[in-house]
């Protein structure tokens, strides 16, 4: 069992308050990612839940039981570093065992979880070598090895990521993914990149300043924004807003369409412009169309969209997939 | 474009290397020769360089005149006393700076590092009135206290960088493993401290050796180790280079020898953290 819950935690470093009454429900065995821009406090949150730092204030449950007084190893969580934090003295086998070798498992058993763990991983041929002997990759499975072999009640994962390169992100990324839902342990994951979030996530938590904007699963994010910046936040290329009475509504303060739902065309209907920049990228283009009082515009059409900058188009935004937005920036819903 | 390292640069670079740390070794050279002349060639004028009369009288007439076992005790009990003591207070104190650093860290930091810029000659006599009338002259534990304080600073300082290279991911790793803080201790930072730690005391142990100011002025006979033993040899009935090159050179070997073996360690602790 993996049930955390948040009540209103609180966090504050001196007068600087880093978390705001965040209150969360991860359910057993979901995969939870927090996301965010740089500094709005998820990697906090996420070492409050570890008990790498303590609450200032809220309780958290973990199956039902509030730890805020309980020490990280006692919680039954596993963390997974993003600088990986291996024990470098210590060989693979060594790093996967040490955590059981602390709970003082018998021998035979600490051996038999620990090849279970490296079989899993693909780890079996480096047991013996030392984390400077491996990759940046093999590095990352070993810390993974190390989370996996207690069975936690939950993983924590901190930008385990980051420190990738692309193509080889995109593949851990798949295979973290698998292996939670081979082993369906909870995981709580956090990035500040969008793209994990939305493909490796159950439900997703996006944070801001302290915050917690909205809770809710990836299509949920994207389809129904709780506000200006969820609906900024996920997405790319990023929603466009304009100024609602300048776009014919005068109810909405704000009015937001995702470029791909604007409809582009060469004649006659919606709101005219002329195309400033036209970013051919194979599958998709990407137009960037100056609209006077709209400001500028993104709107994302298929790959053999033949326009150039200069060229004057018609923009008519899906009115289903239209988000309206109260001056405060919460949505408004009909 | 790449640096070409031609086969003729090698030779050169080799050939000045050798050079160099051959002029730097001359003087040393040069004292062990010397210690195998009779006083009468020791200041020959021209010098004689290998095709000498070899002698180990000079040896023999050290040992027989002072006792040497005597003072390299002396420098072995003072110089690994004031060691191990400095270590004893430095690990504690770098620890906490290092990994639970306050607003005035790097004040004390400074603060220590500041109390090496003033000569020791400044605060001889203070000192010197301390020790008579606490009766610390010439006895051992004198010695040990003086060099102790004396090297803390830069113990405390190398220590502290090294703590300081020691992520603090990888203790929180360990504790969320479920290592308490003693076998956190034990397992993760000790075995990782070690290289800082050899490097810090063979260092710590060459500085308290050769350390002359303090242990001439505080000590006499008893407590007197090797580097008053040498400054034994240079003065009242004039200079017998010879013997007193006998003298350096009997007290040098331990430290010359044990720094042979060490040197990887030295060279490691000297330039720690330079290059990652």
């Amino acid at each position: 069992m993996g049930q955390i819950t948040l009540q209103r935690v609180r966090k504050s470093f001196g007068p600087v308050n880093i978390i705001k009454d965040a209150n969360l429900d991860i359910e057993n065995g979901s995969f939870v990612v927090f996301v965010g821009p740089s500094g709005c406090g998820k990697t906090t949150l996420l070492r409050l839940i570890a008990g790498l730092e303590d609450v200032s204030g809220g309780q958290i449950l973990i199956d039902g039981r509030n730890v805020v007084d309980v020490p990280p190893a006692k919680r039954g969580l596993s963390m997974v570093f993003q600088s990986y934090a291996l024990y470098p003295h210590m060989s693979v086998r060594g790093n996967i065992a040490f955590g059981l070798k602390m709970a003082g498992l018998p021998r035979p058993e600490i051996e038999r979880k620990v090849e279970a763990a490296a079989a899993t991983l693909n780890l079996t041929p480096y047991l013996d070598r030392k984390p400077r002997e491996l990759s940046g990759g093999q590095r990352q499975r070993v810390a993974i090895g190390r989370a996996i072999v207690r069975e936690p009640k939950a993983f924590l994962f901190d930008e385990p990521l980051s420190n990738l390169d692309a193509a080889l992100r995109v593949q851990m990324r798949l295979e973290v993914t698998k292996l939670q839902k081979q082993l369906g342990t909870t995981a709580v994951y956090v990035t500040h990149d969008q793209v994990e979030a939305m493909t490796m996530a159950d439900k997703i938590v996006v944070l801001n300043a302290g915050r917690i904007e909205q809770f809710g699963s990836p299509i949920e994010l994207y389809e129904r924004p709780a506000n200006l910046f969820v609906a900024g936040f996920i997405g790319s290329p990023k929603m466009n807003f304009v100024p609602g009475d300048a776009a014919g509504e005068p109810g909405a303060a704000t009015l937001g369409v995702r470029p791909e739902h604007l409809k582009i065309g060469k004649e006659g209907e919606g709101w005219p412009g002329t195309v400033s920049v036209a970013e051919h990228l194979g599958s998709d283009t990407f137009l960037y169309v100056e609209a006077g009082k709209l400001g500028m515009l993104t709107a994302r059409c298929i790959g053999e969209f033949s326009l150039k900058a200069g060229d004057h188009v018609w923009l008519s935004p899906d009115p289903a997939r239209l988000h309206r937005f109260e001056k405060d920036g919460s949505v408004i819903r009909r | 474009m790449a640096r070409r390292v031609t086969s003729r640069r090698v030779w050169v670079s080799t050939g000045a290397a050798w050079f160099f740390g051959f002029v730097i070794f001359l003087p040393i050279l040069w004292m062990v020769l010397t210690s195998f002349k009779t006083e009468l060639e020791a200041f020959a004028m021209p010098p004689t360089f290998l095709f000498f009369h070899w002698t180990t009288e000079n040896y023999a007439t050290v040992q027989g005149r002072s006792d040497y076992v005597h003072h390299a005790l002396n420098s072995i009990i003072v110089a690994g006393a004031s060691t191990l003591l400095a270590l004893l207070i430095a690990i504690p104190a770098a620890w906490s700076m290092a990994f639970a650093p306050s607003k005035r860290t790097k004040d004390i930091l400074l603060w220590m590092l500041s109390t090496k810029m003033m000569p020791s000659v400044g605060v001889l006599v203070p000192i010197y009135l301390i020790y008579r009338d606490f009766g610390l002259l010439d006895t051992r534990g004198g010695l040990v206290a003086i060099l102790c304080l004396g090297n803390l600073p830069i113990v405390i300082w190398m220590l502290f960088t090294y703590f300081k290279e020691i992520p603090k991911d990888i203790l929180e790793a360990a504790r969320m493993d479920g290592a308490t803080i003693g076998r956190e201790l034990i397992y993760v930072l000790t075995p990782m401290a070690i290289p800082g730690l050899a490097s810090t005391l063979l260092l710590n142990f060459i500085l308290a050796w050769n350390e002359a100011f303090w242990t001439l002025n505080l000590s006499t006979l008893d407590a007197a180790p090797l580097t008053v033993f040498i400054a034994s040899y240079s003065s009242p009935e004039g200079l017998f280079w010879a013997k007193l090159s006998a003298a350096s050179t009997l007290a040098i070997a331990p430290i010359i020898i044990l720094g042979w073996f060490t040197q990887r360690q030295l060279v490691r602790g000297l330039t720690f953290g330079a290059v990652k």
